[in-house]
């Protein structure tokens, strides 16, 4: 437990005096704040207009479910530029070397290092909820449907760093890692296309897969045990398996 | 403290490591020796941990590293061949993650850190970046690193390389200073560095042991007769002739001329020579200038012991080279 904290610890520290964890939360907090004002916009310009369109003026659909779905795409573009550095760079300084003599187990290693990243994955939220809370002084949100929102965000982002976190443990190369994790992550995200047009019992399978399909549910406040197993599996999963790929590569 | 039970490594087809078998005493500075490639830092992350062995264990203070891993790298202080450094901590952030890593008590830590630093010579770049600091520097911190929880083994490979002359003298003292609380092991391929801070050395060639031995038995044990060098004004076939007919000489060898100044090698059957050739040279009226033994460096003992390695054997495959392939992911 203790080698855990050290890990994270040290994770935070380069987090705060190395300008990726910087960038990451400046380009969130830029393309969030688009997204937001933006609908926003739209949403009072509608408002104004009383309803134009004939449908009912809700908040909730029109600003923050649509808000919450595209800060989880924003999620997949800015996450491997988080974890693609995680193993590449003890790899290629050498500090593997220390990690791996010192008397911590290889979990303490890679529990370090995703919850380091968790925590600024966390950060990233606390600029959602700031968006939130601009709607609820304003307005009156679903607030518990947010905060379903919420933590469907942070289990997605939390499955997005696990499978970063594996994909990074395979290559020395910070580039080779982070292209194959973006692209793993937008084919996570479109597994579920083929559902549309599709009835067989493969396009449900690889639908199933599809992490945009999860998060949906709990954009609309819908909180389904089934939807948070989905993601605490592929967080597992990850983690045992980057436990596994540490010990073979040895 | 250390014993090492016939460990083989094979990367693959390759066997980097074979059957290599020596121990280190509580207290003991062994000295790893070996040309390029030997295996010496393959070995090396075989008694830490970093690789496991295909054959053969290691044990230290009596516990398995490969199976009571956590117990027996609390044991070791380790310096890898390039210093496992963060270049964007500076050293006082990067020797408490150290420390922190190595489970030192919280309250020991500051006390720790800082000795580590006073040993190694770095208080006065404590609160700079790594990346920022020399090789040489990295080089210390890598050291600070591997001392700072007082191990009772410590491995250290290639601990001088990049260091200054100076650095290097205090190193080897640290080293000294170290022994006695501390199982050290050194590996290097300098020589005179084992025989320097050394009391036994282990040489090793192409991954497999060729000689375990104290410096001054490795260097008695190759030679059966004493050589001196000699050098003398005068008629050079004259005293060669003087020389050949002393005896005890066993070989009068002249080697060259420089300024009217002849240099001979000289092989003896005992010390006592030395002076019977002396009396004689001077009798005879010629200016004796210089009289002195030769001792078979390390260099020369460690060429002629590797020498005689047999070739060929590299790709010789060792028996159940594939029993413990992993399945690569
Ligand atoms: N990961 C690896 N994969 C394949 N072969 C390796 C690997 N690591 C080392 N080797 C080989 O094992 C042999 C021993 O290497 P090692 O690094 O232990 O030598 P060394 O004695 O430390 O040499 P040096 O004095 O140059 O540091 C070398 O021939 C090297 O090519
Ligand atoms: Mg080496």
């Amino acid at each position: 437990m203790s080698g855990m904290f050290a890990v994270m610890r040290k994770e935070w520290k380069t987090y705060l005096i190395t300008p990726a964890a910087y960038v990451v939360v400046a380009l969130f907090a830029f393309v969030s704040a688009f997204f937001f004002y933006n609908m926003l916009a739209v949403f009072v310009m509608q408002s104004l207009n009383g309803g134009f369109g004939g449908g009912n003026l809700n908040v909730d659909v029109q600003v923050l479910q649509p808000l919450m779905f595209d800060i989880g795409i924003t999620l997949l573009f800015l996450l491997p530029m988080v974890t693609m550095r995680q193993y590449a760079e003890e790899a290629n300084s050498g500090t593997m070397e220390l990690l791996k003599t010192a008397p911590i187990r290889r979990m303490d290693v890679i529990l370090g290092k995703f919850f380091a990243a968790l925590g600024l994955l966390i950060v990233l939220l606390i600029i959602t909820g700031f968006y939130v809370g601009v709607v609820a002084h304003y307005g009156a949100p679903d607030l518990r449907a947010a905060a379903i929102s919420l933590l469907g965000l942070l289990l997605l982002g939390g499955a997005f760093l696990a499978i970063g976190l594996l994909i990074s443990s395979f290559t020395k190369s910070q580039v080779v890692a982070g292209v194959i994790t973006f692209v793993l992550f937008l084919v996570l995200w479109i597994a579920d296309w083929p559902v549309a047009y599709s009835s067989g019992t493969a396009a449900h399978v690889i639908g199933y897969l599809s992490v945009t399909s999860h998060l949906q549910n709990f954009t609309q406040g819908i909180l389904d045990l089934k939807d948070v197993i989905f993601y605490l599996s592929l967080i597992v999963a990850g983690l045992f398996l980057t436990a596994r790929r540490m010990e073979l590569a040895e | 403290m250390l014993e090492v039970c016939n460990v083989s490594k094979d990367y693959g087809p390759f066997h980097a490591v074979r059957d290599l078998s020596f121990t280190a005493a509580a207290g003991e500075i062994v000295g790893f020796l070996g040309p390029n490639g030997a295996g010496k830092t393959t070995t090396m992350r075989l008694i830490t941990g970093y690789l496991p062995p295909t054959r053969g264990e290691v044990k230290v203070d009596g516990l398995v590293v490969r199976t009571n891993a956590l117990e027996a790298k609390r044991r070791i202080g380790y310096l890898p061949e390039v210093p496992p450094v963060y270049p964007e901590l500076t050293v006082n952030e990067y020797l408490n993650f150290c420390a922190r890593l190595r489970r030192v008590p919280s309250r020991q830590r500051q006390d720790a850190v800082a000795r580590a630093c006073q040993r190694t010579a770095l208080n006065d770049v404590r609160h700079r970046v790594i990346g920022h600091l020399s090789k040489g520097f990295r080089q210390r911190v890598g050291i600070a690193q591997a001392i700072l929880h007082e191990p009772q083994l410590l491995v250290l490979d290639e601990p001088t390389a990049g260091l200054d002359p100076r650095q290097i003298l205090e190193t080897r003292q640290l080293i000294r200073e170290l022994a006695g609380q501390h199982t050290v092991i050194i590996s290097t391929h300098i020589l005179s560095e084992a025989a320097a801070t050394c009391e036994r050395v282990v040489i090793i060639n192409r991954g497999a042991l060729v000689a375990v031995d104290s410096p001054e038995n490795l260097t008695h044990r190759l030679k059966s007769t004493d050589t001196i060098e000699l050098q003398v004004r005068g008629p050079q076939p004259a005293i060669t002739a003087l020389l050949g007919a002393i005896e005890g000489v066993l070989k009068a060898e002249f080697s060259h001329l420089r300024q009217e100044v002849g240099t001979w090698q000289l092989e003896v059957a005992n010390a006592g020579v030395r002076e019977e050739v002396a009396r004689r040279i001077v009798g005879s009226g010629w200016g004796l200038l210089e009289l002195r033994p030769i001792d078979l460096s390390l260099e020369e003992i460690f060429l002629s012991l590797t020498a005689n390695q047999p070739e060929g054997q590299v790709e010789a495959p060792p028996p159940a080279a594939d029993a413990e392939k992993g399945v690569q992911l």
